[in-house]
């Protein structure tokens, strides 16, 4: 028997008692349904839980120099100053599982506006795509300063809402000038409000301006050379000339190599050097690709030889990228139970209708039968009939699912995302149930005697 | 060898721990193109014997022979080959399928027909079938649009699309009025005259059995009368050639 003729046959009797195949349908309709409506609307929040997690930068990779050490005192992490801001370009440029690279120059210094003053937690000098880095581009107001302020190291900055409201006390900021160390900078942008981080630190209190500003301009005290720099201490009081590039004198870049350390490694001398290098990798997953990458890329430029430790670290988001993959993990899941079950419930429905349907049609068996339908032709056409329905009602179900989590999104404003494997599955599951539920009933209408079924009333 | 033929025949049906013999010693024959009668009254094992006939059961023992094979000790898939190929059924309750056409009534064997027709083959022949019994002008009725007697051409329209040697009709007339039932059984006088079709009509009914040219009388599972083609002789069977006396003589007295 051809098989357009098996289906063709299946869906005559289908069609001979329509309300009741739609009723077996619905168990389908809605299990489907619920699945595609729950994978949507499950995808949707997952994709929106991971990306505002990704904004709190767990994606974000973090440069950092190496340890110093002598005579077997280690100074720990940032103690070198190793990273250049041509490092980081290189990055940008060389690394393709890098999206965005920021060069960071931090400082700890006062900042003054008329009458007030405040030490902000953090001072940074950067280029804008720091802000791309730190998913921050949405400004609260004005704008974000540029590559060519960062060129010309220009004294614009953009302040975090913690030093507007210290500051400005609610003001409008923009146009304003503020001395950060006695160097007035033009504020150009407020930043958008981003709260406290993880560790609860204020992530407002922050004053955002081009690096070589605060390199060249602003004397702070940089962070990284807590060692070598205590001969320039002195510089934060000084008041700062504007011909001045390095205010109370530069400190040594490296430490005086010997003279036979000279001679086997000639080193060019560094002018700049940044604190640390912020990366971010395109996405969560090339997060372990991006530190390879950076890690030989960094190596190279250092001329680090093959044994020789890097003079640098790559520090990464474990903890968030930890509680992104879980949350993903779980979410699914979840839905995974919740698919299951209604997909269970909606077989065992066709299965009890196609019981009764077995029942109620033995006459038309023991018809069938009589004019020369084998065993397996009766199991065949029950089983197909099972499929259809369920394939039916699979169908039906990523309609009415697709078309609930729309009506969710366009009624809750919730976030949907419409996932291809969850239809191919849903098709494939409802398949499945319907041969899995539809056999018993086929078999037991195969077995039936041909006679008896004749004689059924 | 005729068309048909039963060797000593049992069937025992088994309830429980009591046996029951249906049928007892059944030999008969029917030879190619008789319209042969099996009469008898209810219980007396009729069906079973129409249903060993037809390939629907099997004998307990004793042996078969449909034109030239055994097929007692057939499976149950090749006597279904067999159903479809070389015997129709004609039931007293017609038994269409509800809610279909009576075009796709007919055409239904075809689906476990082992030749492969076009869609459009089975509908021709099935509609020529149609015709023939009259209802050309009915193909696309339902079951409940048509009157007993048109449903019951509609049965046999179906009985033969698969263009069988042989027809079992059993109680072909059993619910139809007087009327309709000569016109039904005129139909299976025609087609036994006209398509050489071997036609065994099972009934109670005096009246409808002696359209046939033999009866066979069957009481309490045995042969009474009419086992045996006139002037067939199967050898080793005196009580055979008496029996096929006696039924000579029904016929006679019938008539």
């Amino acid at each position: 028997m051809k098989v357009y003729r098996i289906i063709q046959t299946a869906l005559r009797a289908l069609r001979r008692n329509p309300m009741r195949a739609a009723l077996t349908t619905l168990g389908i309709i809605i299990g489907v349904g619920a699945v595609i409506a729950m994978m949507e609307i499950g995808n949707g929040s997952s994709a929106a839980i991971q990306k505002s997690i990704a904004s709190m930068g767990a994606d974000n990779l973090l440069v950092q120099p190496g340890t110093a050490a002598s005579g077997g005192v280690s100074f720990g992490v940032g103690s070198v100053m190793t990273l250049t801001p041509e490092d980081a370009q290189a990055i940008l440029r060389e690394c393709p599982a890098v999206r965005a690279v920021a060069p960071v120059v931090r400082a700890r210094t006062q900042v003054v506006y008329g009458s007030r003053n405040w030490v902000p937690f953090s001072i940074y000098g950067t280029t804008p795509a720091f802000l791309v880095v730190r998913d921050w581009t949405n400004l609260a107001q004005g704008e974000i300063f540029t590559d060519r302020d960062v060129r010309n190291a220009n004294r614009v900055c953009l302040l975090g809402h913690t030093l507007v409201r210290e500051l400005f006390q609610g003001d409008s900021p923009i146009g304003k000038d503020i001395r950060i160390n006695n160097v007035s900078f033009k504020v150009v942008g407020v930043l958008s409000r981003k709260g406290a981080n993880m560790m609860g630190m204020d992530q407002d209190d922050i004053v955002v301006a081009p690096w070589t500003a605060i390199k060249y301009r602003v004397a702070g005290a940089p962070l990284a050379n807590v060692n070598q720099s205590s001969t320039s201490s002195s510089s934060s009081s000084s008041v700062n000339s504007l011909s001045q590039l390095y205010p109370g004198g530069q400190p040594e870049l490296y430490p005086a190599p010997s003279a036979t350390q000279a001679a086997d490694t000639p080193m060019p001398v560094r002018f700049t050097n940044v604190d640390q290098i912020l990366v971010t990798a395109r996405n969560s997953e090339a997060i372990p690709q991006a530190i390879s990458q950076i890690t030989a890329l960094l190596r190279a430029r250092h001329r680090i030889h093959n044994g020789e430790p890097d003079d640098f670290h790559i520090r990464d988001m474990t903890e968030m990228t930890k509680v992104m993959s879980s949350t993903a993990s779980l979410m699914t899941n979840l839905l995974l139970c919740v698919a299951l079950i209604s997909l269970v419930v909606g077989g065992v429905g066709i299965m009890n209708i196609m019981l009764v349907s077995v029942t109620e049609r033995t006459h038309e068996i023991g018809l069938r039968m009589a004019v020369g339908a084998r065993a397996r032709d009766i199991l065949r056409q029950f089983l197909v009939e099972a499929v259809v329905l369920c394939l039916a009602g699979g169908a039906m179900g990523i309609l009415v699912g697709h078309g609930g989590s729309y009506l969710v999104k366009m009624l809750l404003h919730w976030p949907i995302a419409t996932s291809p494997s969850a239809i191919i599955a849903a098709v494939l599951v409802s398949a499945s149930v319907g041969i899995v539920f539809g056999y018993y009933p086929a078999w037991k209408a195969s077995r039936m005697d041909p006679i008896e079924a004749l004689r059924y009333e | 060898m005729q068309f048909i033929e039963l060797r000593n025949i049992y069937k025992t049906y088994h309830i429980g721990d009591i046996d029951i013999p249906v049928l007892r010693e059944v030999s008969l024959n029917v030879a190619r193109g008789e319209l042969v009668a099996l009469m008898g009254t209810s219980g007396s094992g009729k069906s079973t014997l129409m249903n060993i006939l037809g390939c629907l059961d099997r004998p307990t023992s004793g042996e078969y022979w449909l034109d030239g094979q055994e097929v007692s000790r057939r499976s149950a898939d090749e006597r279904a080959l067999l159903r479809n190929r070389t015997v129709g059924f004609v039931f007293q309750s017609f038994n269409l399928l509800p809610r279909t056409s009576a075009l796709e009534n007919v055409m239904m064997p075809l689906a476990y027909a082992r030749e492969n027709l076009s869609d459009r083959q089975a509908r021709r022949r099935s509609a020529e079938l149609l015709e023939r019994v009259g209802l050309g002008d009915r193909l696309d009725h339902l079951p409940s649009q048509l009157s007993g007697g048109q449903q019951q051409r509609v049965a046999i329209a179906r009985s033969l699309i698969n263009r069988p040697a042989i027809l079992f009709a059993d109680e072909p007339t059993g619910n139809l009025d007087s009327h309709t039932s000569e016109e039904i059984l005129q139909m299976f006088k025609q087609l036994n005259a006209e398509e050489g079709i071997t036609i065994v009509l099972v009934t109670h009914d005096a009246a409808v059995a002696r359209l046939a040219r033999r009866m066979i009388r069957i009481h309490d599972g045995v042969i009474e009368s009419g086992a045996f083609v006139p002037g067939s002789n199967p050898a080793g069977s005196q009580q055979a050639v008496s029996q096929s006396a006696a039924g000579a003589q029904a016929i006679e007295g019938g008539t």
